[in-house]
């Protein structure tokens, strides 16, 4: 380790504003040497496709001590944006590739990066960190961190409460927010913010195209299956978009559907969100100034419980930024301590089956492979296979044969740690 | 498909921009359009040609970091050139807000560092560094000719910002003035007087017009075949009608009813939406009919008599719309065609697209060309007219009939702006806020307004340029920098109502000028330097409008906006 005052040099812009009140610091709080220790102390966890920019913004924001994860390599598309990757690190692990550039660059930072998944750590490793700066490109994986911090807090033990700063982008739009496990409104109170896009019925792609995306996905989804069924579809593979391409191309002329582009094709196979630098920057700027100051206390942070939590962002027209609280829900099943049912409209003569597919499209629950039981009986277990068999037969009942209007039911999906509580209130 | 299971799928609804500008690639995208494939999306292949044919000047200063982040961001998209001019040696307080500088490069020009660090971010893209200081190289008088966007940091001496300034105004380059100093940040976009936008892509739901109250006879036919035996038609056929055959029927029944009267308020319209839900069936599997739940939706939105925006409007009466010359731009040309044509028709053209409804292929595609062929037709009108303006108006070169169509096509959200000039602070003197002094001087009392942040900018300037040349004279005491600061700031907000002869009510007053003094102290708090996260977050601002301005795609700030890193929260005002 270098001595502290041989480094204390290059950081004078920072230690000056650390080092001084402003018109909104708490009175109570200390300029100075202690602000300046907690940046050298605290462990940080990076983690997402905001990567570049957050290690950036957190070496040259002081942090000594960043840990990095993100399971992802390097793709010539990222190009364009992150900014620490080269044509020649193309298909390299990138929590590897910016880690060393960073440590590199600004000295006396170190970056442990861990190549894989967030849902590959335990608690344990999750409470080192003062906390969680993310920039996941799912909601599944929000969701998951958020769930796994919020369980982790223990009453007796403030070192137990991991602030997780959360931002996403989209084109010229993102997002940046807050949460205090328990304190603030958490990402489970939010999903409905995040809804899923709108979807088109099978019957549609099968008989009525009508846009060009309608081939491309009659293409995915039916000619694939119907005559390549032995090639497992690799969206990676310029052979295998080729061939969907085409495909689609040639049911589209088959309808006069004009349109069908390669890009196209890759754009909704692959479902591409566009992504540009700037927004990133402004994104994963705002995540990193709302850690640094949550840490500093140099100035009021987002996600003070009573003030705002959640920046949304848009830049197509202008520039706009709404600034808001998001307030916890007492039906939360992550962070509510009530532990309420979430009431969920359901059409009672719908199946077993077909209320279980529609949980993955509803924004308040979107869930992908549930299991679902009420107090009392076991209605559908995806695993173990034995309980699977047993239960399958339900899948085709209507609902009204068997859970009863206002009763509540749990549903634990395998990409949560959790169980979710819904009240079952029939149209 | 027999089931009704509808198992879905997610379509991506992105305006797929490329597949109108390039032909439809056989051998796969090239190395330039998968690297570039996630911005492609959005500008498309014409945003990028802007890019690649651009060129970016930088006049550096200060801690260095929003500037150079800036222009990260726009080599990363691909620029076509960047220049840094700053005369700076890097010292090593500069080493802990530049990720763009190595410890090695202590003691060196900042330009020249910075620039070959980022040279590495894309081969595509040149970098120059000029160390000259900025006195001389400003006093050759071609040295702003090669740039065509121009980014200025604070601080900057006034007489230099002025000369930019000028320049950027005789030359119509945009200029972006900007300052990143602890939490807080702002910049100003000087664009030229007249700026027009046609390509501003919105929204795909505000993009729809299909003029039903106005149809013409193909789309009436068309309704008419889809809906002839309504009653008696088979329960497929009845389910697969579009829906604006089902409105258009519906609207030909109510007016018989109505003395030939289309439903005119919200009581008639929902009068005729509970008409048209009436005639949904409810014998199906799902108990009704998505094509007659769409109809019933779209009622409320679709029912309005074709208004061009009042934007659209104004844009008609603009002296260059109605005097148009020889010498005229063409942007002028085709809008004076279309105001002729909004006189005579009194609507402007059918941009032609149709939104995505439940339907047959077949049925689909035909409507989607009628209301293609009526928009072709609206162009071909209107491209007429242009050609009679540029005989009569002698012109030279023929306006290229893609313009046209695009002008057509975007006609209800092209935005004109009128680029104003920056203030440039001269210490002493009095800054003029002209005809925005009024809705300022109204608007500096709301709360939350961050045009008190503007002002404490601007007392910031007035402040840097009176403490010696370089603009760094920060005393090791912030308070008597903020009391100086204070004095300043007090002025400009008294001069400003002063100015709108408006009249303030003192506790209104006092409440501005303690939140002009909080601004102030929190700007002198940073001595002068910027934190990473500021810099990096404004940096992301600046070249999103520089990408715009340089693609001539999206709407611009206008003309100036701020951050407030302690809220997090931006405001856009125009001053």
């Amino acid at each position: 380790m270098e001595s502290t005052q041989e480094t204390r040099a290059k950081w004078k812009y920072l230690d000056t504003i650390l080092s001084r009140r402003g018109p909104f610091t708490d009175p109570e709080w200390t300029p100075g040497a202690p602000q300046i220790d907690i940046l050298s102390t605290a462990k940080i966890l990076g983690a997402g496709g905001l990567g570049c920019e957050l290690l950036k913004n957190l070496a040259l924001s002081g942090f000594k001590d960043i840990h990095v994860i993100d399971m992802d390599t390097i793709d010539v598309s990222n190009l364009n944006r992150q900014f620490l990757f080269r044509q020649a690190d193309v298909g390299k692990y990138k929590a590897e590739v910016a880690a060393r550039f960073v440590e590199k660059r600004v000295k006396g930072v170190k970056i442990t990066p861990y190549c894989g998944k967030i849902q590959d750590k335990d608690e344990e490793y999750y409470m080192q960190f003062a906390m969680v700066i993310c920039g996941l490109d799912s909601i599944e994986a929000r969701r998951w961190i958020n769930a796994t911090l919020v369980g982790m807090v223990d009453e007796n033990n403030p070192d137990s409460m991991k602030p997780l700063v959360d931002g996403g982008t989209e084109g010229f739009k993102g997002h940046a927010r807050v949460v205090i496990p328990t304190m603030t409104s958490c990402i489970e109170c939010q999903l409905d913010m995040h809804a899923p896009r709108a979807a088109v019925p099978l019957c549609t792609l099968a008989t009525i195209p009508r846009q060009p995306q309608h081939c491309i996905e009659w293409a995915h989804l039916i000619a694939w299956e119907e005559e390549r069924k032995d090639i497992t579809l690799d969206n990676d593979d310029p052979e295998h978009i080729t061939w969907l391409y085409q495909k689609a191309l040639k049911r589209a002329e088959e309808f006069n559907i004009p349109g069908v582009t390669y890009s196209m094709t890759q754009g909704v196979v692959k479902n591409i969100i566009p992504a540009i630098a700037s927004t990133n920057a402004i994104i994963a700027a705002s995540c990193c100034n709302e850690a640094f100051k949550l840490l500093t206390n140099s100035n009021p942070f987002l996600g003070f419980p009573g003030t705002g939590n959640y920046m949304m962002y848009t830049g197509d027209e202008s520039v706009y930024t709404y600034t808001f609280e998001h307030l916890q829900r007492s039906d939360c099943p992550v962070c509510s301590q009530e532990n309420l049912a979430r009431p969920l409209q359901v059409d009672p003569t719908i199946t077993l089956q077909e209320f279980l597919d529609g949980l993955a499209e509803r924004p308040e629950s979107q869930l992908k492979k549930p299991s679902i039981r009420t107090e009392e009986k076991s209605l559908y277990y995806q695993f173990p296979p034995d309980l699977e068999k047993q239960t399958r037969p339900n899948l085709t009942k209507k609902l009204l044969e068997i859970v009863s209007d206002g009763e509540e039911v749990a549903i634990t999906d395998p990409a949560f740690p959790l169980q979710f509580k819904y009240k079952m209130i029939f149209k | 498909m027999a089931t009704h299971t509808h198992k879905k799928r997610k379509v991506e609804p992105i305006q797929y921009q490329m597949a109108a500008d390039l032909p439809a690639p056989v051998q796969g995208p090239t190395a330039k359009e998968k690297k570039y494939d996630r911005q492609l999306r959005l500008w498309g292949a014409t945003g990028q040609t802007a890019l690649e044919n651009s060129h970016v000047l930088l006049i550096n200063s200060g801690s260095g970091a929003v500037g150079v982040e800036t222009l990260k961001n726009l080599i990363l998209p691909g620029i076509g050139d960047f220049t840094i001019q700053e005369s700076t040696v890097v010292t090593e307080e500069h080493l802990g807000v530049n990720f763009f500088l190595e410890e090695e490069d202590v003691g060196r020009y900042r330009a020249e560092r910075t620039c070959a660090l980022l040279n590495e971010l894309n081969p595509d893209v040149r970098g120059h560094a000029i160390t000259e200081p900025i006195e001389t190289f400003l006093s050759s008088p071609d040295a702003l000719k090669p740039y065509t966007l121009i980014l200025v940091t604070a601080p900057i001496r006034p007489e230099h910002l002025s000369k930019i300034a000028a320049h950027a105004a005789s030359a119509l380059v945009p200029l972006f003035y900007i300052h990143s100093v602890g939490y807080y940040s702002h910049f100003s976009l000087q664009l030229p007087p007249v700026y027009p936008i046609v390509d501003t892509h919105p929204s795909p739901e505000s993009t729809t017009d299909l003029r039903l109250l106005r149809p013409w006879p193909e789309l009436l036919q068309f309704a008419e075949a889809q809906t002839q035996g309504l009653e008696s038609m088979a329960a497929d056929d009845h389910g697969h009608i579009p829906y604006i055959a089902i409105i258009l029927h519906f609207l030909e029944v109510w007016k018989k009813e109505h003395d030939g009267q289309a439903p005119r308020n919200y009581k008639e319209k929902s009068a005729f939406r509970d008409m048209v839900s009436a005639a949904a069936r409810r014998d199906t599997p799902e108990g009704g009919e998505e094509n007659f739940d769409e109809a019933v939706a779209a009622v409320l939105k679709s029912l309005n008599p074709p208004e061009p925006s009042s934007a659209v409007k104004e844009l008609f009466k603009e002296p260059e719309c109605k005097d148009v010359k020889r010498e005229s731009a063409s942007f002028w040309i085709i809008a004076n065609a279309v105001a002729h044509f909004y006189a005579k028709h009194g609507v402007i053209p059918v941009p032609g697209s149709v939104p995505d409804m439940k339907a047959r292929s077949a049925d689909y595609i035909e409507l989607q060309n009628i209301y293609k062929m009526k928009a072709r037709n609206d162009v071909a009108k209107v491209l007429q007219s242009v050609r009679d303006l540029e005989q009569s108006l002698q012109r030279e070169t023929k306006i290229e009939e893609k313009d046209v169509e695009a002008f057509c096509k975007n006609a209800a959200h092209i935005r004109l702006v009128r680029g104003r000039p920056i203030h440039v602070v001269q210490a002493g003197q009095t800054i003029q806020w002209g005809d925005r002094a009024k809705a300022l001087a109204q608007s500096v009392t709301f709360e939350d307004s961050l045009l008190p942040l503007h002002i404490a900018f601007l007392a910031y300037d007035s402040f840097t340029s009176s403490h010696g040349n370089d603009g760094f004279a920060w005393s090791t005491d912030p308070k008597s920098d903020n009391q100086e600061m204070s004095v300043i700031a007090n002025k400009i907000l008294d001069d400003l109502i002063q100015e709108a002869g408006i009249t303030v009510e003192e506790e209104e007053d006092s409440s501005v000028k303690r939140t002009l003094g909080f601004h102030v102290h929190e700007l002198c708090r940073a001595g002068g330097g910027e934190l990473i996260n500021i810099a990096s977050l404004t940096a992301g601002l600046v070249s999103q409008e520089a990408i715009k301005v340089i693609t001539e795609q999206y709407i611009p700030v206008d003309n100036t906006c701020l951050f407030d890193g302690v809220r997090s929260k931006t405001e856009v005002v125009r001053v």
